[in-house]
């Protein structure tokens, strides 16, 4: 198994802590991990991004130019990365604030709604883990007891009282996520 | 035991740091190693085990501060990246000519100048070749993932003290910022007094005490003199370039072509010779870890039964002088690379191969 991941939004979405969690999960499970962020004036400038690389291999490269996901949380992220995606692979994006959706039908285009589930949760800040469960759902690359190990990694001890909201989000997120189908 | 996290390349310098029992680090902040001293900060190591953590005023402070306490026999390092490394250089001559032991991590950004702090392998000569005045070399090691960001601290050090002479870390934006799976080593604590006098009692100020005097300096008048203490630095690495020598060599056994690449650009590298590979093509990949030595020989001896060889850096061609020294003019060298802080991808490196070898 290898799986490569570009996940792409505004600073301050959690792109680069999601990214952290299931990079930390795939340890959990004896993965091969890589976790390359995007650093300096694109992050300072607004836009963040991270390449996750899961593997039960030796990872090679940690640069890719192609993804077997792309996760993207804003319209920039989706213009710059929906043409990077391999054919036959994942796209999941979340329709809020996307004024152009994506047009290719060599993929899997995946919608979740998790900026609106997680206001409705009340907890905007859960919104990455909504994300990251509709991501699992599609492609179970790592086990729900995992990420729960790689949350307790990952986050500071006086926030473990927060996993189990965090894991409920990454549950919701398993309920919303949509398949697209190409219109015809 | 070891332990695994996940963490990036530059914290996981000060983590190495603290656990192989360093005993001082020197530094100035820099984008894209700023975290080296912010982990150092956050971990306080001082207060379980005494390790000095101190913000300099500058670069030039930082290396002579590592100078001060290396003469003392002491583990001292210091890291910054591109442009800091360059306000080193005069500092590095000298720890190299008082024959002193220390660590100086380069985590390396586009340069020239101010340049951009995005990754960039364009130090290598500034590295191997030199890096201050007079006849002196670096140990340079190269690591190309988080974990041997990790290991070359603890070789680092062992290499340093083992032939008196300052050893550098070159890694670049890339493997600093990273974040991957790292085995962490026990930590051993810093030695104890009758440790370090038995490591260093022989050349370092510890206090005399029954004993003549170690002086510690980099200063002969006397040129005749100065030439005999040269030949000796020159023997020195005479002996490191016979023993020191690392690298990797993967799928290389029926290889007609070589990729040669260090750092990240050996992990782009290794990705295009997959791709490649999987295309039919006979490549592989030759990775130097050790650049000072550099492993002449070892590529010299792989390239006869090559058609060509590519070097993947990111400069404008740096590392490929070494190859070009080793392999001679006999067989084709050609040089890939992005430079300036654009990361060159996977594919191009195979563009590059197909243009260039036409395979």
């Amino acid at each position: 198994m290898k799986e490569e991941i570009i996940i792409a939004g505004f600073g301050g979405q959690g792109v680069l802590s999601m990214g952290k969690i299931l990079a930390y999960s795939g340890i959990m499970q004896n993965q091969e991990v890589t976790w390359m962020p995007s650093y300096g004036p694109e992050m300072r400038g607004g836009t963040a991004n991270v390449t996750v690389i899961l593997s039960d291999d030796r990872i090679s490269s940690p640069i890719v130019h192609e993804f077997d996901t792309a996760i993207i949380l804003n319209q920039q992220s989706l213009d710059k990365f929906e043409s990077m995606v391999k054919r036959g692979g994942l796209l999941l994006y979340d329709p809020n604030g996307i004024t152009a959706p994506p047009t290719r039908t060599d993929i899997a285009v995946y919608k979740t709604a998790a900026t609106a589930e997680a206001a409705k949760m009340g907890n905007a800040k859960v919104f990455n883990m909504v994300v990251l469960g509709s991501f699992l759902k599609v492609k179970p690359v790592v086990k729900l007891e995992n990420v729960v190990k790689g949350l307790q990694k990952s986050l500071p001890e006086r926030a473990h009282k927060l996993i189990p909201v965090n894991e409920q989000a990454i549950l919701r997120g398993m309920e919303i996520v949509e398949r697209l189908m190409p219109e015809s | 035991m070891s332990e695994l996290r996940l963490m990036k390349g530059n914290e996981v310098i000060a983590e190495a740091a603290i656990r192989c029992g360093c005993d001082a680090y020197f530094g100035y902040p820099i984008t894209p190693q700023s975290e080296v001293m912010e982990t150092l900060m956050e971990l306080r190591p001082w207060e379980a085990g005494g390790m000095v953590v101190l913000q300099a005023e500058s670069e030039v402070a930082s290396i002579n501060m590592v100078y001060g306490a290396a003469s003392t026999g002491k583990r001292a390092m210091t890291s910054s990246s591109s442009p800091g490394i360059s306000l080193m250089a005069e500092g590095l001559s000298y720890l190299a000519g008082a024959e002193l032991p220390c660590l100086v991590v380069n985590v390396s950004r586009g340069g020239p100048g101010l340049g951009t702090i995005q990754p960039s392998q364009a130090d290598y000569f500034m590295a191997t070749k030199g890096g201050g005045h007079g006849d002196f070399h670096l140990i340079v090691l190269a690591p190309s993932s988080v974990q041997e960001m990790h290991d070359f601290v603890f070789l680092a050090f062992d290499l340093a003290f083992k032939y008196r002479n300052p050893a550098m870390i070159l890694a670049d934006g890339v493997v600093g910022q990273m974040m991957e799976k790292v085995a962490l080593l026990d930590p051993r604590p810093r030695r104890t007094r009758e440790e370090l006098l038995k490591e260093a009692g022989s050349w370092a100020t510890t206090g005399k005490s029954n004993r003549t005097r170690n002086i510690i300096t980099s200063v002969e008048l006397d040129p005749a003199k100065h030439e005999r203490f040269n030949q000796k630095l020159q023997a020195k690495y005479a002996e490191i370039r016979e023993k020191e020598v690392r690298y990797e060599e993967l799928l290389c056994d029926d290889a007609e072509y070589l990729i040669a690449a260090y750092g990240i650009s050996a992990r782009i590298g290794q990705k295009a010779v997959e791709l490649l590979r999987a295309e039919g093509v006979k490549v592989g990949l030759f990775r130097p870890i050790t650049l000072y030595p550099f492993p002449a020989e070892q590529i010299a001896a792989r390239a006869r039964q090559l058609k060509g060889i590519l070097c993947v850096e990111l400069s404008a061609g740096q590392m490929i002088e070494d190859v070009r020294l080793a392999v001679g003019n006999g067989l084709p060298t050609a040089h890939f690379g992005r430079n300036g802080g654009v990361i060159h991808s996977p594919n191009e490196v195979v563009e590059a191969m197909r243009r260039i070898f036409e395979v």
